[in-house]
């Protein structure tokens, strides 16, 4: 497909319309416009504004974000870290990686309907399902051997998901329900029935305690092998790389494939895509359901990479799948962007637990806190798109009015 | 549903529902009788009453709509299955077990309580979304109100102090919204994500920093009064009852029910609420005629930001007198299905509210049958709302312009 359109090709967006462009050509001009500058600013504005909050507290900034570097494992790759200290930024990096896995596909699922102009805010409950499938198929189906059984558990959790990013993406294509509203709902439903699922006599609730709301442990044989780090310490399973492969499928889709033409042809424009002979409403419900595949994966990956049972407070805390919202935009919707954002909230997640965190540097409790206000930050920066493609374009004016300046 | 414009101004009386649509009405009480006579102090204990009163809803449901009655209609039907299925499973149930369940009075007043944050946020969010301004912040608009209203509350010991610091901190929070989506004409659904997310992290820092863990002092800061109505009691014969419901509900479920009849008034009966309502069908119509779309915007959805977190100052300081990181749970959501389910209007969004009330009170009771079957009962609210904007049940409805801002020419 070489006549596909590149991105500097998209139409421009309407000017002195009725309304600002729709979101899709938003997302056109802002690809243009911001390139990799915007994302960064963003990241760094709200990591300043951050740093004013630490500071205000009372708490020294600069010591606190050197204390989340150092939890994320990222100075593994500085060549000059040795000794225990590498061994310790060693097991933080796979730490700092199980969590970038998921991320990626919670940030895909958004990102792949927001190409077709929708927005997906049904990542958590998706990647809810998706858990709950894994679950039930790791712990009920035990007769299975080793490795049909990880697969089945994973492709089923796809479905769920699918199915579950499906109702949404059906009810936009037949009675034009908005996406939001109804992913919302799916989310809160999709909660409490894992709440219920796993707890006081649900079904999937473990055998040996009934006073705890959990489910048993996946079989063994399902689980997926670690390839990085111990086992027993829960080291980086083979999921990473399936993730990564997800991130190489995302960008094929898309601006490779028929289907990766379609659905950006409705995300720019609905109507032209009709007019072209394109199935909107098709297009629609597939581009949910993939996101939904995507959502779903990343439970399952989850389940049996490195958690292995799933309770009820789990699910009641679990927010990897909104934080998926900020990855896919601060990522552009862009595979390599949305695979640079999951590692840095990665990072920022695991960095600010209680786990990696030194309560003498920082409270993690506060900091888990500050992690939120930092995602809030970049959101409302990366959403406010406007105040940059302004800053560009003056930018872009003053250099024209420049060079007219000069041959004067 | 309005009264055509000017020509005659209708009376209560022909306002009542005529013909078809008062069958379908008459059906979906059939429906709700159905349940009903099977529940104390009726309690009926053959299944048959209940199986013919809620076969007639059905007939008169299905009457309705061959008359071209839908929304009623469906209503009617559904209500009438599940009022058999309900009734059914009543008549099952042991008396003495549904007698302890089923005590009208602590249900109706449990409804009351939980309804009340549901409501001051879903007329919030109604405010703003009228106006053209997707809301989904108000999960987090109201948290904000329910920590700075205890925060104050402690600091300053004052209940009022911390009504006040609640509406500030939620208009504050709500001029961020409308900020990022009238002015910069970002996208308000990710304004509205990063807004809960912005809450949840400023509440939960603040609490911690302040509090610790030790969680805020468990007595000592100073509650919204009671308002005390005990000669309630001396009614003849449904004194005991009314005092039971009404006798002791908080100041604030009192100002939530004054807040809906203002909202009503303002929205639907004044020029204000003329003006608020054209901003989110036809911004630019309302532009020509010289209303200032980002001011009324502004205003309304500073507004359900206000309202939001005195839904979140009664949770904290009137209801359960303590403050918990994500205290809120999803009760915005909630507020926001109620205005969906309620078709964007006050009196269906305070209906749904107390629908939604209701299943938590029963769901809070239900525990006693099946511990598991009550977890999953709170997923009602969202199914139901699923179920409205699917357009089963008649379709809901959004202002025409909603979630898109508005550029000035």
């Amino acid at each position: 497909m070489s006549d596909a359109p590149s991105d500097s090709e998209v139409p421009g967006p309407r000017h002195g319309g009725d309304y600002a462009p729709s979101v899709a050509e938003r997302l056109a001009l802002y690809q243009r416009a911001g390139g990799l500058v915007t994302p960064l600013l963003t990241t760094v504005i709200a990591f300043f504004i951050g740093g004013v909050v630490v500071a205000a507290t009372g708490h020294n900034p600069i010591s606190t974000y050197k204390g989340i570097f150092e939890g994320t494992g990222l100075n593994w790759f500085f060549p000059w870290v040795s000794g225990t200290e590498r061994v310790v930024a060693e097991f933080n990096l796979q730490q700092t990686l199980l969590v970038t896995t998921t991320l990626i596909l919670t940030g895909l699922a958004v990102a792949f309907a927001f190409r077709c102009g929708m927005f997906n805010i049904g990542g958590q409950g998706q990647y809810t399902v998706g858990a709950i499938t894994a679950v039930w198929v790791g712990t009920v189906w035990a007769d299975l051997p080793g490795i049909p059984h990880a697969i089945i558990a994973i492709v089923l959790a796809m479905l769920a998901g699918a199915v579950w990013a499906g109702i949404a993406g059906i009810l936009k294509a037949t009675v034009g329900a908005h996406e939001v509203i109804t992913t919302i709902m799916l989310n809160w439903i999709a909660y409490w029935i894992g709440t219920y699922a796993f707890g006081g006599g649900g079904p999937l609730q473990n055998d040996a305690n009934k006073s705890v709301p959990i489910s048993s442990d996946v079989d063994p044989d399902a689980r997926l092998p670690v390839w990085w780090g111990e086992e027993l310490l829960q080291g980086l399973h083979i999921g990473f790389f399936v993730a990564i492969a997800a991130l190489v499928v995302y960008w094929f889709v898309l601006s490779r494939t028929t289907l990766g033409y379609e659905v950006r042809a409705v995300g720019f424009s609905p109507e032209a895509a009709r007019y072209g002979g394109i199935n909107v409403a098709r297009n629609y419900f597939l581009a949910m359901a993939i996101s939904g595949v995507f959502a779903g994966l990343g439970g399952a990956l989850d389940i049996l990479g490195w958690q292995f049972r799933l309770g009820s407070l789990d699910i009641q805390v679990s927010q990897i799948g909104f934080i998926g919202i900020a990855v896919a935009l601060l990522g552009r919707n862009t595979a390599i962007g949305v695979g640079f954002a999951a590692l840095l909230f990665g990072a920022l997640l695991y960095g600010t637990s209680t786990r990696s965190l030194d309560p003498d540097v920082f409270p993690p409790e506060l900091a888990g806190n500050l992690t939120l206000m930092i995602q809030a930050l970049v959101l409302l920066f990366v959403g406010a798109d406007l105040i940059v493609i302004y800053l560009w374009s003056l930018r872009r004016k003053l250099r024209r009015s420049r060079l007219a300046e000069v041959p004067a | 549903m309005t009264a055509p414009a000017a020509a005659v101004r209708p009376t209560l009386l022909d306002r009542l529902p005529r013909g078809a649509r008062a069958v379908a009405w008459a059906g979906i009480l059939l429906g709700l009788l159905a349940f009903f006579v099977a529940l104390p102090p009726i309690t009926v204990r053959s299944p048959v009453v209940p199986f013919l009163l809620g076969l007639l809803g059905i007939a008169a449901g299905i009457w309705a709509l061959t008359r071209g009655v839908r929304r009623l209609g469906w209503s009617a039907i559904v209500l009438s299955i599940l009022g058999i299925g309900l009734g059914y499973l009543a008549t099952l149930s042991g008396e003495a077990k549904l007698s302890g369940v089923v005590v009208w009075s602590a249900l109706l007043a449990a409804m009351l309580r939980f309804a009340t944050p549901l409501t001051f946020a879903a007329i919030g969010g109604m405010f703003s979304e009228r106006s053209g301004v997707v809301n989904i912040g108000l999960e987090g608009m109201m948290l904000m109100g329910a920590f700075f209203a205890i925060l104050a509350a402690d600091k300053l010991n004052s209940w009022p102090l911390g009504i006040l610091a609640a509406i500030v901190a939620g208009g504050l929070t709500a001029l961020i919204h409308a900020f990022v989506s009238i002015q910069l004409r970002a996208d308000q659904i990710v304004s509205g994500t990063a807004i809960n997310f912005l809450a949840l992290g400023v509440t939960g820092y603040f609490f911690i920093d302040t509090y610790g863990d030790q969680g805020t002092p468990g007595s000592g800061i100073p509650r919204i009064p009671e308002v005390d109505l005990g000669f309630l009691g001396s009614v003849p014969r449904a004194g005991e009852f009314l005092e039971a419901v009404f006798g002791h509900l908080n100041l604030m479920i009192w100002l939530s029910f004054l807040t809906l009849i203002v909202a009503y008034v303002v929205m639907f009966k004044s020029p204000i609420g003329l003006r608020i309502r054209s901003v989110g069908e036809h911004p630019r119509a309302a532009d020509t005629v010289g209303i200032s779309v980002y001011l009324v915007r502004y205003l309304c959805v500073m507004v359900s930001g206000m309202l939001a977190a005195l839904g979140g100052a009664y949770l904290s300081i009137g209801f359960l007198g303590s403050f918990n990181e994500n205290m809120t749970a999803g009760r915005g959501f909630i507020a926001l299905a109620a205005l969906i389910f309620g078709n964007w209007r006050p009196l269906g969004a305070f209906g749904a509210a107390l629908l939604f009330g209701f299943s938590s009170a029963l769901a809070q009771r239900l525990p006693e049958y099946s511990t598991s079957g009550a977890v999953l009962f709170q997923a009602l609210p969202y199914v139901l709302t699923l179920i409205a904007v699917a357009g089963v049940i008649g379709r809901s409805i959004p202002p025409a312009a909603i979630g898109r801002p508005y550029v000035k020419q």
